[in-house]
């Protein structure tokens, strides 16, 4: 949709390696900077500031600092969109910049759209025609991911949810409404009593989801991790090793390929959704060349694989194969079943992988994931590989869930408006018109747009006309 | 043989509330109109409910007035019973509701069309369209007669192809048992028009002889009437009002219909169209609403000097003898005596798609079309259709700008923009819960939005519109002036404030911000305010509302600037959109069939993603800048 309101989003990729710039761009990026930035010294304001100047000062957050930064100011029209623009480079790594973002969504900005930067670039005549077209494909692309996470990633109970509350919602908009049609029909009285405790419920429900989603949970987002390895290595152990006791499932994702198993677990506050390609099992007798083929995908979209070697077995072809699929990718091989006599060394994986190119990125660790011996130097390694850069969250996923998040409270502040009415004594078709706001931004959650749902809501439940 | 050939400007088929508001648009802008009707008797009939107005429908009455139709002031001179509903609620709702007299109503009109110069009315049914090159020249009637006209206003409301049907007895008939107009059709569709069958219905009529009122409670009109036109002098139009009478199904008649369903033409398949939803017959709210043990059924006067009085809420389409039992279980109407028979009515009308916002055919140049036959119901809808399609032909023929109001503009915008970009499978009732902006689209501020359109189009006299200047000035003058009058937090206003329930002020303030308080409002604080000058009591209302609502009026006014950004983003008639890469199919063929005229309208196509808009927005910007 065609809109110039200011927008904000995290511009690098999500990782807590070097500097991360978060970007605002229209009209009120420079207020909104003014409401979060403090100069390390003086008190000009970014608003009144020179364009393509650096300034160096505190993030804020209700008097308490939350980054050391570089913000760097560009007045329209000598801009990337065109339009004003902050850059924010902060380097407190991925959950300052989270939360830098955060407080500039609620300092007025809205979450970047998928590709919207570009977007606005292009309409505002930045970018060359020739590139229309890639600027489509970015817009294409980065749509469908977006749409594919609110959708695939967006937890079954969560979605369930949102779907209860808006029906709830659409309810009450269609009574009211109902009764403005036909007023002589259905009775109005007092109507603001009745519905204000609904809301209040309806909106601790919405509170309780914002809570939750704080934790991450909303969308799982995390490294996407895969566990690679011939049968009967240990990868299912591993992954039930990793999950521990209080198995921190966060989620359980029915997707397409149900052999497939996913779970989101946290490791020292990193959180990982870890696919186990356990399924794959099920052609274990042949030569696993469909197996292979499912490996190789799901290795190609992975942030990081762990492959599992049976130690103490001999390297075979298949061990190798699996080698060359991930040699392009982040990785860590775990030899496991130290517990039993190795046959297979460190140094013998290190043969194969330094014919790499990049072979020696490759993380090796001896553990005997049935002792749990070994799995601790394992989690360090993979926190190692975060805090440094190597490994990092896709952004788009974190970007979807900040949408749902600013999605769920916009949606409180609607539900305040319409109890303030209902307070403050005002007629109740002015309630509508929030409620219909709140019901409108719930439906970007899930994916869906208003249309006639109304018009069918009343038709549906209320007996209407002549 | 020879037959007559005749040259007029504009030809008008059908006179209904339609045909009527295109024929009188035209006439009154200087063209030679003829307009047909298969029976001058059946001019401006109401062959429904006995009144006009109510809920959004009222907001249309209004806008229509301030464009200068003709709705308003004729049921002004004709009602028998008035009513502002929604009173209690907040402006936007108010929604005015009259009683007419329906012999009056059609009587009004018709002097009214008789004595407007360059206006003939015809009876004859228009069989044929003449069009060469995608351009209309004319139709033709069932006798053959000619005539050449540079326009065509299609009205024909629900006479095409028409079918009354009721239990197993089905006429071939218009309402009424008027003559059904069975050529047209096929010669639409020969032109490559896409049409579809709906449906809809009416109660009985009867006698008022045979009702026990003493049964049923009274429903009165409005003590201080409120006259649907702005032309018109409230003080001239108060007078004694009739009264309507409400009473109640209950589980018996429900059990007589339930019993009786495999006789309803609904249920036996005998009835192909479709029906609305939001005017369903006592049949369809049995089944649909089995829960409810009893549903209300209004008892409405048809007119001063008859007997015969209409069954809000009981319409029909059951045979005859199930009509009287179920009737008959009615407290009230146990003795009832049936004057005209409950009908289902069938009718042929176009997929309203194939129309520009202008109401213009996209692949007929001069062909318009309005009311019912655009697949809306109801008269208000049809009257505000008939006044644009009939605007917008005299425009083109006058060679000038055509008007599309848009739906920050009026519900007639909302109404035609539905009507034209939505899928639509039933006849379309216009509802307030439509209008997105309808704090702004109020009844009571009709004129302010719409006079200046009336009056350069040519339909609002000089007076008229310098008289809505004047007001407008008022209420912006008289705004600021109250903004400017600062009140203390002294005595006299302390104890006024307790006098009136409102909490007192701890600072100095001025008379608009108290006027907000709910407890307060311009009249009340007269006494802080000396140099009051003397205004209009509309003024007052303006004033009144402006002030009360300014937080959520402002808030809108916002999300219309948004949308008018969309709307103003023009998109050519002649786009194939097949072409543009990065669409998906879905909205490549939406697109291409609708034609929208705007990103926005392109935007409210069901089918078209926010994605793809986008891709139209750079696609539109690639145009531009090559």
């Amino acid at each position: 949709m065609y809109k110039t309101d200011t927008i904000a989003a995290i511009s690098t990729a999500m990782s807590n390696s070097g500097i991360g710039i978060i970007r605002i761009s229209g009209e009120d990026a420079f207020i909104i900077a003014d409401k979060i930035f403090t100069p390390f010294k003086g008190s000009r304001k970014i608003e009144d500031a020179v364009s393509h100047t650096i300034h160096y000062g505190y993030i804020m957050d209700k008097g308490k600092v939350v980054d050391e930064v570089l913000l760097m100011v560009m007045k329209s029209p000598n801009t990337y969109t065109r339009e004003n623009v902050v850059e924010i480079n902060s380097h407190g790594g991925i959950l300052v910049m989270q939360k830098i973002l955060r407080l500039i969504l609620e300092s007025g900005a809205r979450c970047a759209e998928p590709g919207e930067f570009t977007k606005r670039a292009f309409l505002n005549g930045r970018i060359d025609l020739s590139q229309a077209e890639a600027v489509i494909n970015v817009i294409n692309a980065k749509n469908d991911m977006a749409l594919d996470m609110s959708v695939n990633q967006l937890k079954g109970s969560i979605s369930k949810k949102v779907v209860g509350i808006r029906e709830n919602i659409l309810h009450e908009i269609a009574y009211i409404e109902a009764a403005l049609d036909d007023p002589e029909h259905y009775n109005m009285e007092d109507y603001g009593i009745e519905l204000k405790p609904k809301l209040i419920e309806i909106r601790e429900e919405l509170q309780n989801l914002l809570d939750t989603a704080d934790n991450g949970r909303i969308v799982t987002e995390g490294i996407k991790t895969v566990i690679l390895g011939k049968p009967n290595v240990g990868k299912s152990s591993l992954m039930n090793s990793l999950l521990g006791e209080d198995r921190a499932i966060v989620t359980d994702i029915a997707g397409t390929t149900r052999d497939i198993l996913e779970e989101n677990i946290r490791i020292n506050g990193i959180s990982l959704n870890i696919i186990d390609t356990a399924g794959i099992r099920d052609t274990e007798d042949i030569v696993e060349k469909i197996g292979v083929d499912r490996a190789k995908n799901l290795a190609s979209t992975a942030d990081l694989i762990i492959m599992v070697l049976d130690s103490s077995v001999p390297i075979d072809d298949d061990d190798r194969e699996i080698i060359n699929i991930i040699e392009n990718k982040k990785a860590i091989i775990l030899l496991n079943k130290s517990d039993l006599d190795m046959v297979t060394s460190v140094d013998n994986v290190k043969e194969i992988s330094d014919n790499f190119s990049n072979g020696h990125d490759k993380k090796i660790i001896t553990v005997s994931i049935k002792e749990n011996k070994g799995i601790d130097i394992l989690t360090e390694t993979v926190k190692d590989m975060f805090y440094t850069g190597d490994i990092s969250y896709n952004d788009e996923v974190y970007l979807t869930s900040e949408r749902h998040k600013s999605a769920i409270s916009d949606s409180i502040n609607s539900l305040n408006c319409v109890i303030e009415s209902i307070e403050s004594g005002m007629p109740e078709d002015f309630f509508t018109i929030d409620l219909m706001n709140a019901y409108e931004t719930m439906g970007t959650i899930i994916g869906e747009q208003v249309g006639d749902d109304l018009v069918n809501e009343i038709f549906s439940k209320f007996c209407m006309g002549k | 043989m020879a037959n007559v050939k005749e040259e007029y400007d504009v030809l008008v088929v059908g006179a209904g509330h339609a045909g009527c508001e295109a024929a009188l648009a035209c006439a009154r802008l200087g063209l030679e109109t003829i307009m047909f009707t298969v029976s001058v008797e059946s001019i401006a009939m109401m062959p429904c409910n006995p009144n006009i107005g109510g809920s959004s429908k009222g907001h249309l009455v209004r806008e229509v007035d301030a464009l200068g139709g003709e709705m308003g002031k004729n049921i002004d001179k004709t009602f028998i019973q008035s009513k502002m509903l929604n009173k209690s609620k907040g402006p936007a709702v108010h929604s005015l509701r009259a009683q007419a007299d329906k012999q009056d109503y059609s009587r009004e009109m018709r002097i009214t069309l008789e004595n407007t110069e360059h206006l003939t009315i015809r009876q004859a049914e228009v069989s044929e369209l003449m069009v060469k090159d995608n351009v209309i020249t004319g139709a033709k009637t069932f006798s053959g007669a000619e005539y050449h006209t540079k326009a065509v206003i299609l009205c024909t409301g629900t006479y095409l192809k028409a079918r009354c049907i009721y239990g197993d007895v089905s006429n071939p008939t218009g309402p009424n048992g008027l003559q059904a107009a069975n050529h047209l059709t096929d010669s639409l569709k020969s032109l490559g028009i896409e049409m579809y069958r709906f449906k809809t219905g009416t109660p009985a009529r009867v006698d008022k002889r045979s009702i026990d009122f003493s049964k049923m409670e009274e429903q009165l009109g409005d003590e201080v009437i409120v006259p649907f036109s702005f032309s018109t002098n409230p003080d001239d139009i108060q007078k004694e009002q009739v009264s309507c009478w409400l009473t109640y199904t209950n589980e018996r008649t429900h059990q007589i219909i339930k019993d009786n369903l495999d006789r309803s033409p609904l249920y036996s398949g005998m009835i192909e169209g479709t029906g609305p939803r939001y005017c369903p017959s006592i049949e369809d709210k049995v089944v649909r609403f089995a829960d409810k043990n009893r549903h209300q059924v209004f008892i409405e006067p048809e007119g001063n000097y008859t007997n015969e009085m209409y069954l809000g809420g009981m319409s029909s389409s059951l045979p005859e003898d199930v009509q009287y039992e179920m009737y008959r279980t009615v407290p009230g109407l146990e003795n009832v005596k049936i004057v005209r028979n409950a009908y289902a009515i069938e009718y042929d009308c176009i997929n309203p798609r194939q129309l520009k916002p202008t109401l213009e055919f996209k692949n007929i140049k001069g062909l318009f079309s309005g009311g019912q036959f655009n697949g809306s119901s109801g008269y208000e809808e049809a009257a505000a259709q008939g006044l644009i399609a009939g605007i917008n032909a005299s425009m083109e023929i006058l060679g000038r700008e055509q008007i599309i109001l848009d739906r920050s503009q009026a519900y007639i915008g909302v109404l035609i923009d539905d009507l034209v970009t939505k899928e639509n499978h039933e006849p379309y009732r216009m509802m307030t819960s439509r209008a997105e902006y309808r704090l702004i689209l109020r009844q009571d501020n009709a004129d302010l939005r719409l006079s200046k359109i009336g009056y350069e189009v040519g339909l609002v006299p000089e007076d008229v519109y310098k008289k809505v200047e004047l007001k407008e000035r008022l209420i912006n003058e008289e705004i600021e002036r109250l903004e400017k009058i600062t009140v203390g937090a002294g005595k006299e206003i302390s104890l006024f404030l307790e006098k009136n329930g409102s909490t007192p002020l701890k600072t100095g303030s001025n008379l608009a911000e108290l006027i907000k308080r709910p407890e307060l409002d311009y009249e009340k604080l007269g006494e802080f305010d000396e140099k009051r000058p003397q205004i209009p009591k509309d003024v007052i209302e303006q004033i009144n509302i402006n002030l009360k609502y300014e937080g959520y009026i402002k808030r809108q006014l916002k999300q219309v600037e948004q949308y008018k950004k969309l709307e103003n983003k023009k998109l050519s008639e002649n786009f194939d959109y097949s072409q543009i890469t990065g669409l998906r199919n879905e909205a490549k063929q939406k697109l291409n069939m609708y034609k929208p005229l705007s990103i926005g309208q392109a935007s409210r196509i069901s089918g078209v993603s926010p994605a793809d808009i986008s891709v139209l927005l750079i696609y539109l910007e690639q145009q531009r800048r090559k």
